[in-house]
């Protein structure tokens, strides 16, 4: 077993009266490849937006490395460089080009040189096939170009873990193909990544670990072929059901 | 007809002997509304910073309450000096620091640069409050999930976006401080309006002395206004990009295909 990256413990987050999440519990190994199912509402994307500080938890702890996140030093600013998070909206920098966007980061947060930054940004600019449109402001640009863009980004801070937050689901179906399949070699590379979504086919080919949840609580977590191809719980069994039809 | 040119001649013999004054204190007007509207903006743009720090229940409790008291005090700023006019602001800051400190005197120049700059940044305040408020929330979340802070996130991501969006009351301020720097007449500074009062004393031509002024002004603010949209155009960066050499992974025109194989395939 590789060393625990992320731990969520007892997780609870409210919103008025609406339980959100409820007594969440589990956790993420160097090199997983999770993948969040459930119907929307479900409180996945608030789950994910927890461990990245996004929100704040009503109760429950969430430990980075055995460490409690809102003790840690820096606060919430140096955790987040650790944790990389790729949006549903994507969230380009909307006054600087593609090349800037990733390398703001690395020169603000990090303080590295701007030669640095730039050969990093431009490293894994051209990783997601993004090279030649270092140029283009986001705008200028189609979703999944935003998103490639975005991933991008988010990796030029060298994170120990990515999130990704229904990254496909803002996309013209055309282009949900070349964000996935970027992600697709993400995975193969060793990144950790948590990823919510709605592409179950990614969800069974390319993560080891499935969690499905529903009213906000983890109703059945487990290898893809455990999830998919043998779920226990009714529940997922509805879910899939509802999915290949 | 003789009237218009009588009033031709009455402008250029004024124009003539009085040409350098109107020009100086031209110069006097624009100095002071350029400067004490930048001003303004900073003062604006650094309330916007401080307005904006979140602050939520869960913060500890000193946090809490130096950002409540930095909101209050703002808040008391903007309210003093939007609520009041800026003519008695100008008499109240120029009389103030001879009345409590003996024999002490502000300069005039300084003190019509300060009343400015001040009343600006108060209407600033507001101005970029608002733009703030429009950014949307995602460009914070983005920035924030980088590991930038408040001010990084206010510095690098969210006020370049507002300024673009709040130049055009950039641009109003700067023309109505242009205007509205005529009343520093009233301590003495001598911009383009304290001129006409000089000229038409001496000379009793009212009314061709107001024409020259008009013209100066309208001139002025025409060019401001041009200037301005310039300066939007430029930040709004070419309409287009180059398109770089093309890598390895991008020969398919950038677009990738999506595999349903989870096997790779050699390329």
């Amino acid at each position: 077993m590789s060393e625990l990256i992320l731990e969520v413990q007892h997780l609870s987050k409210t919103f008025g009266k609406n339980e959100v999440l409820k007594d969440i519990d589990f956790s993420v190994r160097k090199g997983d490849v999770t993948s969040i199912i459930g119907a929307s509402g479900s409180g996945k994307s608030t789950l994910l937006r927890c461990i990245n500080m996004l929100e704040i938890p009503t109760s429950g702890t969430i430990l980075y490395h055995g460490e409690d996140i809102n003790k840690m030093k820096g606060g919430a600013p140096a955790y987040r460089t650790h944790v990389g998070m790729v949006f549903q909206s994507f969230n380009l920098f909307n006054n600087m080009t593609v090349l800037k966007n990733c390398m703001i980061g690395q020169q603000s947060v990090l303080k590295k040189s701007k030669a640095e930054a730039k050969e990093l940004a431009l490293f894994y600019l051209e990783k997601v096939g993004m090279a030649p449109y270092v140029n283009a402001k986001p705008k200028q640009l189609s979703g999944g170009q935003k998103q490639r863009a975005a991933i991008a980004r988010a990796l030029a801070m060298k994170p120990d873990i990515l999130l990704f937050d229904e990254p496909t689901s803002a996309l013209d179906p055309e282009m949900v193909g070349e964000v996935l399949s970027v992600m697709r070699d993400l995975a193969n590379t060793g990144m950790t990544m948590l990823v919510v979504t709605h592409e179950m086919a990614f969800a069974k080919d390319v993560s080891n670990h499935v969690v499905y949840m529903n009213n906000g609580v983890i109703c059945e977590e487990g290898s893809p072929q455990e999830i998919f191809e043998n779920p226990q719980k009714q529940e997922t069994i509805d879910f899939l059901t509802r999915f290949r039809k | 007809m003789d009237i218009f040119s009588k009033l031709g001649s009455d402008i250029v013999k004024l124009w003539s002997d009085y040409g350098s004054q109107y020009m100086h204190g031209a110069f006097k007007t624009i100095e002071l509304a350029v400067l004490a509207t930048a001003v303004g903006c900073l003062i604006g743009l650094i309330c916007g910073i401080l307005q904006t720090i979140p602050c939520s229940k869960t913060d500890n409790p000193i946090k809490r309450v130096i950002v409540g008291i930095i909101r209050v005090i703002l808040r008391i700023y903007v309210e003093v000096f939007r609520g009041t006019p800026m003519i008695l602001q100008a008499v109240f800051v120029y009389f103030a620091i001879p009345y409590f400190l003996d024999g002490a005197n502000l300069e005039v120049n300084t003190a019509a640069f300060l009343v400015v700059s001040i009343n600006t940044g108060a209407y600033m305040a507001e101005t970029v409050r608002g733009g703030i408020i429009s950014i949307d929330v995602g460009q914070t979340e983005g920035a924030k999930a980088i590991g930038m802070n408040h001010f990084k996130t206010m510095v690098h991501v969210i006020l370049p976006q507002t300024m673009r969006n709040i130049m055009p009351q950039i641009g109003n301020n700067l023309i109505i401080n242009i205007k509205d720097t005529s009343i520093m007449f009233i301590i003495g500074f001598t911009e383009l309006f304290a001129v006409h009062k000089a000229v038409s004393g001496a000379t009793y031509l009212y009314f061709p002395s107001a024409a020259i002024e008009m013209a100066l002004y309208l001139v002025i603010t025409v060019v401001c206004s041009l200037i301005l949209r310039a300066i939007e155009r430029k930040m709004d960066g070419p309409e287009n990009f180059d398109v770089e050499a093309t890598g390895a992974r991008t020969d398919a025109g950038g677009m990738h295909i999506y595999r349903k194989s989870s096997k790779r395939e050699v390329r």
